[in-house]
């Protein structure tokens, strides 16, 4: 089962305390946007074997949504972070190039 | 649903007693708690993160890094709401009423620890989580959030709405005939 920090509030909760909330750092194409970069944004998905960013809430505690990076095939965890960022901290990047080196995911190495 | 409002609760003694408590009104806040507005409102001092605090004539509870909860006896929820809205003035906070959208419950007997256990995801050994703490989780499949007035009575907050399941769970897990002693 995860176990995840969360940075509001502290509490390591598991995964019955959370909800899911698919992938992290997408950026919204609304109105406007060419159908091309729409797409990409509603559907486009990544589906690696190893390094990963989500998004998870706090749904059964304080109720705040945050990231968090986490290896898809050891269910190892590398860290948890707020939401209100683009990209994941460099101290989280730090944390998984110690253990994956070479990781890459979308933009982000 | 007419079914839901003339639930009743009888107090349940099993070895460890469980009764619902009307007797809590809840007033949720929510804004800035750094901001000089709350701080006024609900005395000096601010719980610390997953805090309870005992204040003048109220207890104060950390519940996210936005949102606190103030319990106090019902009959004077509606005078505290209005000295909270006065102390924030224009600043922009939520002061809300929730009492009617709760339920209370009161778990009382040495084995309270291990109800709880039962039912939440939270480590209950002594020494992990006490008095002065206060935990949002949820109970069964349901959000909850406790916290221990002593090492034998824990009250339990849950939506009103499942009430009725909140209680049902409660005794049986507090049912004789399950005690695990884990910790007594």
């Amino acid at each position: 089962m995860l176990i995840f920090e969360c940075p509001y509030c502290g509490i390591h909760a598991d995964e019955t305390e959370l909800s899911p909330g698919g992938e992290a750092h997408l950026k919204r194409f609304g109105p406007g946007a060419s159908d091309e970069d729409f797409e990409g944004y509603l559907f486009m998905r990544e589906n690696p074997k190893g390094v990963h960013f989500e998004r998870w809430r706090h749904s059964n505690g304080c109720g705040k949504w945050f990231h968090a990076a986490r290896c898809t095939m050891t269910l190892e965890v590398f860290g948890t972070y707020k939401a209100q960022t683009f990209e994941p901290p460099q101290e989280i990047k730090d944390k998984i190039t110690a253990k994956r080196p070479g990781w890459s995911w979308r933009t982000f190495s | 649903m007419s079914e839901t409002e003339t639930a009743s609760f009888p107090p349940f003694n099993g070895y460890v007693t469980v009764s619902k408590d009307a007797s809590i009104g809840m007033i949720t806040l929510r804004g800035a708690l750094n901001s000089k507005g709350l701080g006024l409102a609900v005395g000096k001092s601010l719980p610390k993160e997953r805090c309870i605090l005992d204040a003048k004539d109220m207890q104060v509870a950390w519940m996210s890094p936005d949102e606190l909860m103030v319990l106090c006896p019902k009959e004077n929820v509606a005078n505290l709401e209005a000295d909270f809205q006065k102390s924030l003035g224009s600043q922009h906070a939520l002061v809300s009423d929730v009492s009617d959208a709760r339920a209370v419950f009161t778990l009382k007997g040495t084995n309270v620890r291990e109800v709880v256990a039962k039912l939440a995801p939270v480590d209950m050994a002594p020494g992990h989580f006490g008095t002065g703490e206060m935990r949002r989780t949820r109970f069964g499949q349901i959000a909850a959030a406790f916290w221990m007035t002593a090492d034998d009575e824990v009250k339990i907050i849950c939506f009103r709405s499942v009430a009725q399941y909140m209680y049902q769970q409660l005794c049986v897990c507090a049912a004789r005939g399950s005690e695990l002693d884990l910790w007594t």
